[in-house]
């Protein structure tokens, strides 16, 4: 027999009998109401429209996040702040993806690079010090980077290397999750990446004793520079 | 008592007492309620949240069929291979033929309830495969040949010494009882097993319809090496887990952060839409999607306790109920603990065998405070004992209604044997109390008994309107 439609037969014909709404006192009856993206706004924490002010708040969230978060003027200043994490943690090797945000600021740093373009060696990857990606959207209301496959340079580059390094740009901002979500929606509507990552702050653990420890798999740093 | 009911007691007995596990679950629930409390009062309107939360969910499930089509719909059109199991059996026998034919020995794994539901590492190890638990917590267990101990915290119960000693004896690495420390032995291990492994496994938190993705939240970022580096990648996830659209999640993920685990957003939410996809430089040469009945249609079928279905396993009710507090994880036998898995388990196993389960509960309804789905989980542990009272009646409970019912029903009969006798019994109760000759034994043995008050609401209400109101408020006033 067919699994899919003994599954399927058993839903239909429990759902004969219909179920009352969650705080309705047994209403079973009405209309489907899913709620609308201003609805969620009303319930979802806060964030003001003004861009500083939304710039202001993800630099709140990155830093009870612990992830390192930097304005920079320009593309140069952003270059040099590259510079000067390849000295301070002593880079040797890194990884990244070709494109507009990081092709030219990586180059720039006159280290060995893996391109995960059209595939890699994951040994390799795993002994890179540094991950640098563009990003799909920075939310304010959480501190959250959205990476894909696409603008991550696929599923490992940002997760694997012990420092995570994002290059985004100011318009790349929104405000909170349902924008980030309409975001995405219109860019890959018709063709999603096979892997979409809501990134908020480096990797974490709380299993011994509910105490943080930062780096349990994944990054132990996330900095984020926006330029 | 059945076997099940036994252990309960046996363990809810000595753990109750036990105040070293007791301080433990205290200090990590402790730090955990702070920081939900301080995440909820972020949210604009963290009740009306609840409500539409529980609406999404409500759709999901009482529309189950056409979104599970559609789900699986969309993720056939991106190459993922959909298996359907009805039992756990299946599900396991689906795994392992999958691994069998991809050729796989090593198998790395992220966190899922599911796959402690259906046994699946003990069957996978049986059958020759290497499996290693990739959440810290679940790694640590794991090594420890225990299950895990709570929905989201699992290795919650154990101090950082007996973690060190764990390592110490089982990985031959332990250089101090830092958690920092012992965090980095585990990365070390694991990173090899990623990188090695020929298969990853995973769970799901939601599974989105509309675009034929499932998602995963975590925070070590376990579950995204896990989805990455492997060349076969599976999820194994419950019916129940679809939401209707991708923007449900924009609510939905925030919600099941804050309620499981105190966080506004959790480390990584990740969708995953299928394998690898062209141009793309990394991921699974193949992805294989199983989805797991397993009882959850018969449940289905209940209307009544069908919002059980709505559960997004956040663990919240098992961090404010006063029984999982006192009685821990492990006692309740079970893979889901706490309200709800008292709830599910006699329902998924057998009222018979797991009933006890419904009782094991104050009725306080913090659950169902708590549920950030809204599933009204007091109300349906009472109807698990009345559904199990049905099932198989109770003669003695018979009897002792029979015998009730017409003393509750008389005002002469209750004010003479209750009212009166029971003052008159209670001081005679005094000679045999907290003895073994005590009838009441089973509940003097470690509780106080309240004395009955000396005057009745009857009897003090007739006092009062007969002008002497104020000596009786006096009298209640004395003896308390």
């Amino acid at each position: 027999m067919n699994e899919r439609e003994n599954i399927l037969g058993r839903i239909r014909e429990a759902l004969r009998f219909p179920a009352r709404r969650p705080g309705s006192h047994g209403v079973t009856e009405g209309k489907t109401a899913l709620p609308t993206v201003a609805e969620r706004r009303e319930v979802l924490p806060p964030v003001s429209s003004s861009f500083d002010e939304q710039v202001a708040l993800f630099a709140r969230n990155c830093a009870e996040l612990r992830a390192d978060f930097k304005l920079c003027r320009d593309a140069d200043e952003a270059t040099a702040e590259l510079a000067r994490l390849r000295e301070a943690e002593g880079w040797s090797r890194i990884a990244s993806h070709r494109g507009p945000q990081t092709e030219r600021a990586v180059t720039s740093l006159g280290l060995p690079v893996l391109w995960t373009e059209g595939g890699y060696d994951k040994h390799e990857l795993e002994r890179c010090a540094a991950g640098i990606t563009a990003c799909d959207a920075l939310v304010a209301q959480t501190g959250t980077v959205v990476v894909s496959t696409r603008t991550g340079g696929g599923r490992a580059l940002n997760v694997l290397p012990p420092h995570h390094v994002v290059l985004a740009t100011r318009d790349q901002l929104v405000p909170d999750l349902p924008a980030a979500f309409a975001t995405l929606k219109e860019r890959y509507g018709a063709d999603y990446p096979s892997m979409i990552s809501f990134i908020t702050g480096p990797s974490r653990t709380g299993d011994i004793e509910r105490i943080l420890v930062l780096g349990a798999h994944g990054p132990k740093k996330l900095t984020i520079l926006c330029v | 008592m059945n076997t099940a009911a036994k252990q309960f007691v046996r363990d809810a007995t000595r753990l109750s007492a036990d105040l070293r596990h007791r301080g433990l679950i205290q200090t990590a629930l402790g730090k955990y309620e702070v920081k939900r409390d301080e995440m909820k009062a972020r949210f604009r309107d963290w009740e009306r949240a609840r409500q539409l939360a529980a609406d999404t969910k409500w759709e999901a499930i009482n529309h189950l069929d056409q979104y599970l089509d559609q789900f699986v719909r969309q993720l056939e059109a991106r190459g993922t291979r959909v298996h359907w199991a009805s039992s756990a059996r299946q599900a396991r026998d689906l795994i392992r033929g999958i691994l069998a034919a991809r050729g796989a020995r090593t198998v790395v794994k992220s966190k899922a309830m599911t796959a402690e539901e259906i046994h699946l590492n003990e069957d996978l190890e049986r059958a020759g495969f290497t499996v290693v638990e990739s959440d810290l917590g679940e790694f640590i267990v794991q090594l420890r040949q225990e299950p895990p101990y709570h929905i989201v915290f699992p290795a919650m119960h154990l101090t950082r010494g007996e973690i060190k000693d764990t390592f110490e004896t089982r990985l031959h690495d332990a250089p101090s009882d830092n958690p920092e420390e012992l965090t980095m032995v585990a990365r070390r291990v694991l990173r090899q097993k990623y990188v090695e492994a020929d298969a990853g496994i995973t769970g799901a938190n939601f599974a989105v319809a509309e675009t034929g993705m499932i998602s995963i939240t975590e925070n070590e970022g376990n579950a995204r090496l896990t989805a990455a580096l492997p060349k076969t990648m599976i999820t194994l996830l419950g019916i129940e887990k679809i939401v209707p659209r991708l923007e449900d999640l924009a609510l939905l993920l925030p919600m099941l952060s804050v309620a499981g685990a105190g966080q506004l957003l959790s480390g990584y939410n990740t969708l995953y839409g299928g394998p690898r996809q062209p141009g793309e430089p990394d991921g699974p040469e193949e992805y294989h999607v199983v989805l797991l009945d397993n009882g959850r249609t018969a449940y289905l079928a209940d209307a009544e306790q069908r919002d059980a279905l709505h559960c997004i396993r956040c663990g919240a009710c098992l961090n404010v109920c006063p029984i999982f507090r006192n009685v821990g994880g492990h006692t309740y036998g079970t893979t889901y603990s706490g309200p709800i898995g008292s709830v599910i388990t006699p329902n998924l196993r057998g009222l018979p065998d797991w009933k006890h389960l419904s009782y094991a509960s104050s009725l306080c309804g913090a659950c169902t405070e708590t549920c950030p789905v809204k599933i009204d989980l007091a109300h349906h542990l009472l109807q698990n004992r009345r559904n199990a009272s049905r099932v198989k009646p109770s003669w003695w409970q018979k009897l002792a209604f029979k015998l009730f019912a017409p003393v509750a029903n008389s005002q002469l009969l209750w004010r003479w044997l209750v009212t009166k006798g029971g003052r008159v019994g209670q001081v005679f109760h005094r000679l045999v109390l907290g003895t073994r000759l005590d009838p009441a034994y089973a509940w003097t043995r470690t509780r106080d008994l309240p004395p009955i008050a000396p005057q009745t609401f009857r009897e003090w209400w007739r006092a009062r309107q007969n002008g002497s109101a104020e000596a009786g408020d006096a009298r209640n006033a004395a003896k308390p």
